[in-house]
């Protein structure tokens, strides 16, 4: 069936499978291969978009209930070579090795910026406790969403 | 590459065209809510639906909490996250609280959903015990009108419950009494994992006796388990760590848990006598405004 979904701002269609999961179309109509693509039973957190401006698993969502809502990925979040706080955040703080899950952490922590732009360690801790990092250990994750906060609070947006 | 087997599509446009639908589609056809339990399913070919009726544009007529005198009435797409945050579930009935910060991670309770949670009638999950605790009706809606199920009818068998085909659950009600005070208790291997075992509690206080009781087990039986023996041990009695612990031992004997990679029965009988005593103490606590 025809679904259209607006994503990072772009009405994007294609006639596609009902069973066509949002990880996928993401990743294959747009080509926006930001968005990974990991666990596949909604437990790694590496395919988190928003959806309305809320994280969800984009690995767990149809592509057809999209329909209708606003999908943000990874990509929207540098603007003009601009990089968004939460990713200088994350380079400033050395918060990837592998970066496999930095796309989903990216996007929980940005959404969770919008919603409280002035977080606690444990609020931080909670928000990306549905994303699993081999890597990191996570105290460095959580490190760059301080610094994104405090940056951003003071309205800094870094050139790449 | 996990992806579901073919189905054919549609959005409701309303509780009434759902149902329409259903009872057209008949037993092929499924609801899809936040479809963190169905669309997993399916990729494993344990569902296999010729037809998805997508609910999720419903929010106007199925998602909210409310106070309806008497009782709290939550719509059925009201969403783990919605009931977390809740002032007014967290005001009458804390256990809510109190398990939707231990329900999966907050990414996925974006999606999930009570109605689907309670249909899905897993018996590891946790707002099935937290509904039998408090007493939960489920309102459930066909083309021939709605009626009123408790929570003991609800669930039927495992992954089974009182909800036909062609029927939609649409509303979770919570009577009120006063004196009430209500927990959720939860053990998991890591963060966002599902219980190994949970217990949720619900006592109303009346002149320093228990007038009732509610007590439901998460993951210790084939469904979820309604501990009527330790109600009965609890009722019409002063609450006591020394009662409640007995209540605990009722518990241990009473589920009914199998080994997996969670762990062992005598481990898991464990914890559900310590659980029970635990959210027993705190919802008593609670109660008798006890606790912070
Ligand atoms: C990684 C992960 C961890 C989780 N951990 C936990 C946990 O710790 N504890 C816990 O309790 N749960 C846990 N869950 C389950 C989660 O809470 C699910 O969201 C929930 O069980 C199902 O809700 P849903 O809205 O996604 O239902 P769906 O997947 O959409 O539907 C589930 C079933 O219910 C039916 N259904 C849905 N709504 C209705 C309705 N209104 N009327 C009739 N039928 C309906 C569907 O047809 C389907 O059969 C976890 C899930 C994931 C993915
Ligand atoms: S790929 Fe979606 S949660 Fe892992
Ligand atoms: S940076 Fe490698 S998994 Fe997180």
């Amino acid at each position: 069936m025809e679904v259209s979904i607006n994503i990072n701002g772009q009405q994007v269609s294609r006639d596609v499978e009902p069973r066509m999961l949002l990880v996928h179309f993401i990743r294959e109509t747009p080509g926006l291969t930001g968005t990974h693509w990991g666990c596949d039973t909604s437990n790694c957190g590496a395919c988190v978009v928003l959806m309305d401006g809320k994280p969800v698993k984009s690995c767990t969502t149809l592509a057809v209930m999209c329909e209708g809502h606003e999908i943000r990925t990874v990509e929207s979040l540098e603007v003009d070579g601009r990089l968004d706080p939460i990713q200088q955040g994350f380079h400033e703080m050395h918060a990837l090795q592998c970066g496999f899950c930095t796309p989903g952490m990216l996007m929980t922590t940005r959404a969770l910026l919008d919603e409280n732009p002035n977080p606690t360690e444990e609020e931080i801790r909670t928000a990306i406790s549905g994303g699993i990092c081999r890597c990191t250990g996570y105290k460095n994750i959580v490190a760059a969403v301080k610094w994104a906060a405090e940056h951003e609070s003071a309205g800094v947006r870094q050139e790449v | 590459m996990q992806t579901p087997a073919s189905f054919d599509y549609e959005r409701a446009t309303s509780v009434e065209g759902a149902i329409a639908s259903l009872a057209r589609l008949g037993p092929e056809a499924r609801v899809i809510a936040g479809g963190h339990s169905l669309l997993p399913m399916m990729k494993l070919r344990l569902a296999q639906p010729e037809h998805l009726i997508d609910i999720n544009d419903l929010e106007a007529e199925l998602s909210y909490i409310r106070d309806e005198g008497g009782e709290i009435a939550i719509g059925a797409l009201t969403r783990h996250v919605d009931l977390l945050k809740s002032e007014l579930l967290a005001q009458h009935f804390p256990v809510f609280r109190d398990a939707e910060e231990v329900i999966a991670d907050p990414v996925v309770r974006n999606r999930g959903t009570i109605g689907g949670s309670l249909c899905q009638a897993d018996p590891a999950e946790d707002l099935s015990a937290v509904c039998t605790a408090v007493k939960a009706k489920a309102v459930i809606r066909g083309t021939d009108g709605q009626r009123v199920v408790p929570m003991d009818e609800f669930h039927v068998a495992p992954y089974m419950t009182a909800v036909n085909d062609g029927e939609l659950l649409t509303e979770i009600r919570l009577p009120l009494f006063p004196g009430a005070g209500s927990a959720h208790e939860k053990v998991e291997r890591r963060a966002g994992d599902w219980a190994i075992a949970a217990a949720s509690a619900a006592v109303w206080v009346d002149r320093s006796t228990i007038h009732d009781v509610g007590i439901g087990l998460s993951a210790v039986g084939l469904t979820t388990v309604h501990l009527k023996r330790a109600e009965e041990l609890l009722r019409g009695k002063p609450p006591s760590e020394e009662l409640f612990q007995q209540a605990g031992q009722v518990a241990s004997e009473d589920c009914s848990p199998m080994a997996d990679g969670r762990g062992p029965v005598d481990y898991k009988r464990h914890l559900a006598g310590v659980l029970t005593k635990r959210a027993l103490s705190r919802a008593t606590a609670r109660a008798l405004k006890q606790e912070a």
